[in-house]
C-alpha cells in the first residue's frame, strides 16, 4: 500500500519549476539514459506526482546517480524539464532527510 | 557498502560555506598558471578559470581514495570525518597531487591566455580574489547554500567592476551564464566561453594542423549552453578533419564526471564506456572539460590511448606553440579539411 502525502507534493511544487506532470510516460529518458537508469525519470516522477514520499526516499542512490547529462531531456517529446526535476528531489531530500538546508 | 551520499555531500557543502570551494586549493596553487604571462589585474572583461583545471590534479588524487574508500569498513567513518572537516581542512592530507599533473593542467590555462592573447582580445585576470563557481553544490540541489555562495562571487565582480567575463570550461560558462541570473538580482554580466570568443574572432592559424581529431563534446557545453559549432569551426579551420563519434554535438555521451565523488565505480563505467566509442574512431581524442578530461584520461590508460584538451592542439595551430609532449600520433594529410562522420 502507498501512503500519499500532501505536504510533500507542496514541498516539490514550491520551487515552481517541477513539472513532471507534463510527462506523458512514453519512456525515451530511460531508453536513452547512459546510467541505464531503469526506475528514473518517469515512474520516479509518477511517484512523486501523486506524493508517495516513500517511494522517493527508497531510491535516494538512484536519484544521486543522475548524471545530470541531459540526454534524456534532449529527447523528451513533452518538454518535461528532467534535471530540474531531478535537483528539486535532491533538494528534498538534502532538507528533509540529510539535514543540509537552511544553513 | 556504497559512499555515504549525505556526509560526502556535508563535507562539499561545509568546504563551499567555510572555505569558498568545494576543495579549498591555496590561493597560490590557483594563480601559479598565470605566473609570466603579465595578465593586468582586474578589468572590464577578465578571464575567468573559476578553479576548475587547477582543481583537477587534487579532484584526481582525492578520486583515487575514494574509490578504495567506496567498498570498505572506512565509509562508517565519513560522519567523523565531517565533524573534523569543520575545524581542519581535511583535503590537504587526503590529496597529494602529483607535480606533473597539475603542471599539465596549469598548462591549458596558459594555452588559452596565448590564444585569446593570439586574437588580439583584451583582457584582465582576478588572481587570488577569483573564485570556484559553485556548480557541484548547485548540480547536488543544496540551493541556500549555493545561493550565498553565488551572491559572494558577485560582489567580486562588483568590486572589480567587471561587466564582462571569459569562461575556460564548461561548468562555470554554464553557472554564471545561466544559473547565476536566476539566483542573483540585478546580474547583467556578459559571459562567453573562450571557445566563443576564438571563433568570433579572425584569428588565424599560422601552422595547419594535419590531423584527424576525435572531439568528445562536453554534455553541458553542448545540450545546456549551445556551444557545438565553436570547437569544430576552429578545428576546420586549422586544417584538422573532424571525426564525429558514435554520440556526437547534442547527443554527446557523458564522461561519468559528474558522479565521481560520490559513485566512483559508476562514474567510471560511464567513462570506459564512452572512451570505447572515441577510440573506434582512430583519431585523436580531444576533450574541452577539466572534468571530462581526467575522467576520460583515467579511462584511457588501459586502452593504451590518450585524450588531449582542444586547446593543445589550437594553440599550436593559432600561436605556433610546440607543445611538450605533444601527440602528433594521426598525421593523415589525406583527409585535410575533410569531415568524416564515424558510426
Amino acid at each position: 500500500m502507498a501512503v500519499v502525502n500532501t505536504k510533500f507534493i507542496d514541498d516539490i511544487s514550491a520551487s515552481g519549476s517541477f513539472n513532471a506532470a507534463a510527462c506523458m510516460n512514453c519512456g525515451v529518458c530511460t531508453a536513452v539514459c547512459p546510467m541505464g537508469q531503469d526506475l528514473l525519470p518517469r515512474q520516479l516522477f509518477r511517484y512523486a506526482v501523486i506524493g508517495v514520499e516513500e517511494k522517493i526516499l527508497e531510491h535516494q542512490e538512484t536519484i544521486f546517480s543522475c548524471l545530470m547529462c541531459r540526454m534524456c531531456e534532449q529527447n523528451c517529446p513533452a518538454g518535461v524539464k528532467i534535471t530540474e526535476n531531478v535537483r528539486t528531489l535532491r533538494g528534498y531530500i538534502n532538507r528533509t532527510v540529510f539535514g543540509l538546508s537552511r544553513v | 557498502m556504497a559512499l555515504p551520499t549525505k556526509h560526502v555531500l556535508g563535507i562539499l557543502v561545509d568546504n563551499l560555506l567555510k572555505r569558498g570551494s568545494v576543495l579549498k586549493l591555496s590561493p597560490r596553487t590557483t594563480v601559479r598558471w598565470a605566473q609570466g604571462l603579465d595578465i593586468p589585474r582586474g578589468g572590464k572583461t577578465v578571464i575567468y578559470t573559476g578553479h576548475m583545471y587547477q582543481l583537477i590534479p587534487a579532484i584526481s588524487a582525492l578520486a583515487t581514495k575514494m574509490a578504495f574508500f567506496e567498498n570498505s569498513w572506512i565509509t562508517k567513518f565519513f560522519g567523523l570525518g565531517r565533524f573534523a572537516n569543520k575545524f581542519i581542512n581535511l583535503a590537504w592530507f587526503m590529496a597529494q597531487t602529483d607535480p606533473q599533473e597539475t603542471e599539465h593542467y596549469n598548462n591549458i590555462l596558459r594555452n588559452i591566455t596565448q590564444l585569446l592573447q593570439a586574437a588580439k582580445i583584451d583582457f584582465g585576470y582576478l588572481y587570488e580574489e577569483e573564485m570556484y563557481s559553485g556548480a557541484l553544490v548547485h548540480d547536488e540541489g543544496v540551493d541556500d547554500a549555493f545561493e550565498q555562495h553565488a551572491q559572494r562571487v558577485v560582489e567580486v565582480f562588483r568590486r572589480n567592476g567587471v561587466r564582462s567575463v571569459i569562461t575556460v570550461d564548461p561548468h562555470t560558462t554554464n553557472m554564471l551564464r545561466s544559473v547565476y541570473p536566476k539566483y542573483c538580482k540585478n546580474y547583467e554580466l556578459e559571459v562567453k566561453s573562450y571557445l566563443e570568443v576564438l571563433a568570433e574572432s579572425n584569428v588565424e592559424a599560422l601552422r595547419p594542423l594535419n590531423l584527424d581529431v576525435t572531439i568528445h563534446d562536453s554534455c553541458v557545453y553542448a545540450r545546456y549552453e549551445d556551444v557545438v559549432m565553436e570547437p569544430r569551426q576552429l578545428l576546420t579551420k586549422a586544417g584538422a578533419a573532424i571525426i564525429e563519434p558514435e554520440n556526437a554535438g547534442k547527443l554527446t555521451h557523458c564522461c561519468g564526471g559528474p558522479i565521481e565523488s560520490f559513485f566512483p565505480g559508476k562514474a567510471q563505467a560511464i567513462a570506459a564506456k564512452r572512451m570505447e566509442q572515441l577510440a573506434a574512431t582512430g583519431g585523436n581524442i580531444v576533450a574541452m572539460c577539466p572534468i571530462c578530461l581526467v575522467n576520460l584520461k583515467h579511462a584511457a590508460k588501459s586502452m593504451n590511448t590518450d585524450v588531449m584538451d582542444i586547446s593543445d592542439y589550437l594553440v599550436e595551430a593559432y600561436c605556433g606553440t610546440d607543445l611538450p609532449g605533444s601527440p602528433h600520433a594521426v598525421h593523415n594529410s589525406d583527409q585535410y579539411n575533410e569531415v568524416v562522420t564515424h558510426g
